[in-house]
């Protein structure tokens, strides 16, 4: 009996899970015993990080596109094709195509996407004229054109509501407009607002102190707890649930996020934004015990990140493991994150954090060298940038970081832990634990 | 007070006023905290409220506003009338949930 795993969506999450399978499953993919499976719909792999600098013109479109299936492992069998729908309890997945696929264990990895007509208004006149996103390809290239030309005046910078795909990027985005009307000449006539709907610009009160001094620096205005309810994109005006304003020459919006579509279809499965009800801790739906969700497709409070999909496929192989052999499930993953905040000026910082703990000063280990968390440095504006060569090279091959534990460590407790070293070279009997009856 | 007689303030609770545990809220506690925050509850907040902390206690998600205005029975525009500022923060405060994190 073959037993199938199918993986719903081959982006950063479905791309690292599908590649650490086949290399844990090599030999029972090889002798039929396990079949995998990754499905999904046509177009290019987008690296979605290089959309914050696409804007800038530090990055042209074609440098953050990728064909999918190169970099998915041979020994999967890639379907192309839309999700309709999954159904839970017979075990199957149905495509737009009318194709029905089974599985013994499906992981959803199918992301989320913004969701700008969830606004009233957001999507009318003023529509990529006046008003834009960078989460899309198509909307960060029209934003460029839109920077290039803009003659001064106010620009904004929203975050409709929580949770967004990697939280700080609307805030390094202010400071990156910074650095790029400097360069223009022009920062005089520019005048910089950021409107969010938190309590301070950092969702983590730590980074709200230790950071404070960025806007200031920069002069990005602050608008805190503005709860955007509609935009009037032809009048320039953002208007918040209890009719306060804020006027705008050029809105930078990041709308609501929503888990796929097919989601809402699929009873049980997720939440009212389609977001996987997920355990935080097994990766594990709430649904049924043979499906699991990963990366931005859950409803677990961690970052919308691919740092966070990557520290996640380190404990999920481990479950998908247990639960092929029947054996119980470990509730490891805590919530690990960690990202550079690019502050403009070539320079940028790194948090790290989890669940738990806030993010801290000290220096991060990575193998290239230590670098300063929670402070500026040209070193941490050179990792963001080298982390697309990361992305491709080592992060979608699901190998681990050279010196990045999936868990977090206490800061000051550097790299080469025991456990640590074990992890990022795992013994060959590790992965040769056969699953029982294949 | 509370049918163990402690009040509010005598609670475990962060540095905004939230409770740490759940367990210890009643509805008079709720009360305490809605006149604290300047809030005249009616049955209208109190829907919100509770709809907020049962969600909260059956998923472990506090719901997000739009879940709110989608779910609760209350629309946003009003939410945002009933609780001036940000609903869902009042509603789990005087519901007596952990603040929502919005994750960084
Ligand atoms: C502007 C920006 C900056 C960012 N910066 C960073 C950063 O600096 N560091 C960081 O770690 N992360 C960053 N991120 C976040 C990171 O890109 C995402 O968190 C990550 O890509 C999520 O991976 P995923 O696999 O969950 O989803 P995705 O990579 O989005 O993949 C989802 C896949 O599912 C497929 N799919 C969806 N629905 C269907 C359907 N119905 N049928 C078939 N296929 C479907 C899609 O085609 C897609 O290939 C950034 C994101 C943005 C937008």
């Amino acid at each position: 009996m073959t037993r199938q795993i199918v993986i719903l969506g081959a982006g950063t999450a479905g791309t690292i899970m599908a590649n650490r399978i086949a290399r844990t499953y090599r030999r029972d993919i090889r002798a039929g015993r396990i079949a995998l499976t990754v499905v999904d719909e046509d177009g290019p792999h987008l690296y979605q990080p290089g959309l914050l600098f696409l804007p800038f013109g530090r990055y042209r479109p074609e440098q953050l596109v990728k064909t999918k299936k190169p970099l998915l492992p041979r020994d999967a069998r890639y379907v192309r094709g839309g999700i309709e729908r999954v159904d839970p309890d017979a075990s199957t997945v149905h495509l737009e195509s009318g194709t029905t696929i089974g599985y013994d264990v499906l992981l959803v990895a199918t992301g989320s996407h913004i969701a700008p007509e969830e606004t009233e208004g957001l999507t009318g006149p003023g529509w990529r004229e006046k008003v834009f996103d960078f989460y899309t390809l198509e909307g960060a290239t029209a934003l460029r054109d839109a920077l290039a030309k803009f003659p001064g005046g106010r620009l904004v910078v929203n975050v409709v509501e929580m949770p967004i795909k990697c939280p700080v990027a609307p805030l390094e985005f202010a400071f990156l407009a910074d650095d790029f009307f400097t360069r223009r000449g022009i920062r005089d006539r520019v005048e910089i607002t950021y409107v969010t709907p938190l309590d301070g610009a950092f969702t983590k009160a730590t980074c709200s102190h230790a950071l404070a001094y960025l806007l200031e620096q920069k002069q990005v205005h602050l608008v805190t707890e503005f709860a955007a309810g509609r935009v009037d994109g032809a009048g320039g005006k953002l208007y918040a649930w209890d009719d306060t304003e804020v006027p705008f020459d050029l809105l930078v919006t990041i709308p609501a996020h929503k888990g796929a579509d097919f989601i809402g279809r699929s009873a049980g499965l997720g939440d009212e934004m389609n977001f996987v009800l997920t355990d935080p801790h097994t990766l594990q739906a709430r649904r049924a015990p043979n499906i699991f969700a990963i990366g931005d497709a859950t409803n677990v409070p961690a970052s919308k990140a691919g740092s966070v999909a990557h520290f996640e496929a380190e404990e999920l192989i481990e479950n998908l493991t247990r639960f092929l052999d029947g054996r119980p499930l470990e509730p490891s993953f805590d919530g690990h994150a960690n990202c550079f905040i690019e502050t403009g000026h070539d320079r940028a910082l790194l948090i790290d954090f989890n669940y738990e703990l806030e993010p801290v000063h000290g220096r991060f280990p990575f193998a290239w060298g230590p670098v300063p968390l929670l402070r500026e440095s040209r070193l941490n504006h050179l990792g963001k940038l080298f982390f697309r060569w990361i992305y491709w090279n080592v992060l979608l091959p699901g190998r681990a970081i050279p010196g990045v534990p999936a868990r977090m460590s206490p800061v000051g407790k550097h790299t080469m832990e025991m456990d640590q070293v074990s992890r990022q070279a795992p013994p060959p009997q590790h992965k040769a634990h056969a699953p029982t009856g294949v | 007070m509370t049918a163990t007689g402690s009040t509010y303030r005598q609670l475990d609770l962060d540095a905004e006023g939230f409770l740490k545990n759940p367990q210890q809220w009643t509805e008079d506690i709720g009360r305490e905290i809605a006149a604290e925050s300047g809030i005249p509850l009616t049955d209208r907040h109190w829907q919100v409220v509770k709809f907020m902390r049962d969600r909260f206690l059956s998923t472990g998600n506090a719901p997000s506003i739009r879940s709110l205005g989608k779910e609760s029975g209350v629309e946003i525009k009003e939410l945002y009338q009933l609780f001036p500022k940000g609903p869902a923060k009042l509603a789990a405060k005087i519901g007596g949930i952990p603040k929502p994190h919005g994750c960084i």
